[in-house]
């Protein structure tokens, strides 16, 4: 189970605003993070990887604290080990698509998995700026599951994705999820986009 | 005509655009991230010598490593290093010198790349260094090559600086800039225009390199 209870100050254009969540997601589970333009979904999940330290609150996971205000525990991004999928994609123009995988593991099986699940496998020596949207956040989404993460953030993930696209790839992500064991967080803007994947929802206001 | 001017100027923008990629490289990659007050000053320090002129910097480095003085005394004396009219004080002046050429480019083209390029790599296990190595170096090659070019053309221009530091010793602190003065002053006119000569063409052909390089070069996304 990963337990969080945070808060953070957040500028607002109408002065600072106060972000606060409790919420408690339990393992194996899809939640789905929505709320207005600015309401902090991105620095939340950015909390929870690492990126952005809280100005109090605990995050736990397990038995193992991530982040405790009081105790001064902060465990760096590297040693929280969640996948993120990027709202920009977050690619790295130096490297082919089978290199951005080849950088996060050495597993060629896994590889040759993730290329077959997002549609690559013809662009495997492309770099991202000869992929196309839908190309890239899907290489985005595989590299970020390239590590096996046990905790999946995800930040607009199919917003570049046509229907029929989206569809075939959630289905496919399911079963990843399952046989990963992977707890998903997924901000989206678009109420319908998850339709069909059952799951909490948070709202972020 | 003699040569080693030449030699001596090439020597001498060599060695300095090495250790200034040494240490400029990772210098501009700290003063990227993340600004402070300290950051700001040492950013202010390194540009001085891009308005300061050459031969007040290279005042100060000579009172600062005069063998009579301080610094330079100390030097002296504990590890028997003598800067002032040495080659080895016409590198240390070049590195001072050039330093802005090396640094500023490279510095805003870290800047430019996004902060989540990082963040994905932290998140894939990787190091700040092996990050460093093989995301955002990689990323940076055209700026880093113009930066490159610029240090080790501006160095082989250098006049003022070396000129107070090292004074006009041939074979040791006589590079090409100050061969052409020096060629002027004795009314040797060709000597002077076969050293300009030869210095314009070196360093045009450098410059043009670079502007054909990054003209063809497949940009990257974010560049």
């Amino acid at each position: 189970m990963i337990a969080v209870n945070i808060e953070k100050k957040l500028k607002a254009y109408n002065g600072l605003q106060v972000l606060r969540i409790k919420k408690d997601f339990l393992p194996g589970g899809i939640t789905r993070i929505t709320g207005p333009s600015g309401a902090g979904k991105t620095t939340f999940l950015k909390m929870i990887a690492g990126f952005i330290t809280p100005d109090s609150g605990i995050i736990k996971t397990n038995s193992i604290t991530w982040f405790e205000g009081a105790q001064k525990i902060n465990l760096s991004p590297q040693q929280r080990r969640v996948g993120f999928v990027f709202q920009d994609y977050a690619l790295f123009p130096n490297m082919t698509v089978k290199q951005h995988l080849e950088y996060a593991t050495n597993d060629t099986k896994w590889i040759t998995r993730l290329l077959n699940i997002g549609g690559l496998e013809t662009f495997a020596d492309h770099r991202p700026g000869h992929l196309s949207g839908g190309q890239q956040q899907r290489l985005a989404i595989m590299r970020a599951l390239a590590i096996k993460p046990k905790l999946l953030l995800m930040d607009e993930p199919f917003s570049a994705l046509d229907l029929k696209m989206k569809s075939a790839l959630i289905a496919d992500l399911q079963i990843l999820f399952t046989e990963l064991g992977v707890t998903a967080l997924i901000v989206s803007h678009n109420p319908q986009e998850l339709d069909g994947v059952s799951g909490d929802e948070l709202e972020i206001e | 005509m003699d040569l080693s001017p030449i030699w001596l100027t090439l020597k001498l923008a060599a060695i300095t655009t090495l250790i200034l990629l040494l240490i400029g490289l990772p210098l501009a990659w700290w003063l990227s991230k993340k600004r402070s007050l300290v950051k700001i000053i040492i950013e202010a320090i390194i540009t001085m010598p891009l308005v300061l002129p050459p031969s007040v910097l290279g005042f100060y480095l000579l009172l600062a490593f005069s063998p009579q003085h301080g610094l330079g005394h100390w030097l002296q004396q504990t590890f028997n290093v003598q800067f002032v009219f040495s080659f080895k004080g016409l590198v240390l002046a070049s590195i001072i010198y050039s330093m802005p050429f090396m640094i500023s480019p490279v510095k805003s083209a870290f800047q430019q790349l996004p902060a989540s390029l990082s963040q994905a790599s932290y998140t894939l296990g990787k190091t700040p260094w092996q990050t460093f190595w093989h995301v955002l170096l990689p990323n940076i090659k055209p700026s880093l090559l113009t930066a490159t070019v610029l240090t080790f053309a501006h160095t082989l221009g250098e006049f003022g600086v070396v000129l107070m530091i090292g004074g006009n010793i041939p074979g040791v602190t006589r590079v090409a800039s100050i061969a052409v003065y020096d060629s002027v002053e004795q009314r040797d006119y060709a000597a002077a225009n076969n050293y300009s000569l030869i210095l314009f063409a070196i360093t045009f052909v450098m410059v043009l390199s670079v502007f054909i390089y990054n003209k063809y070069q497949a940009k990257s996304p974010l560049e």
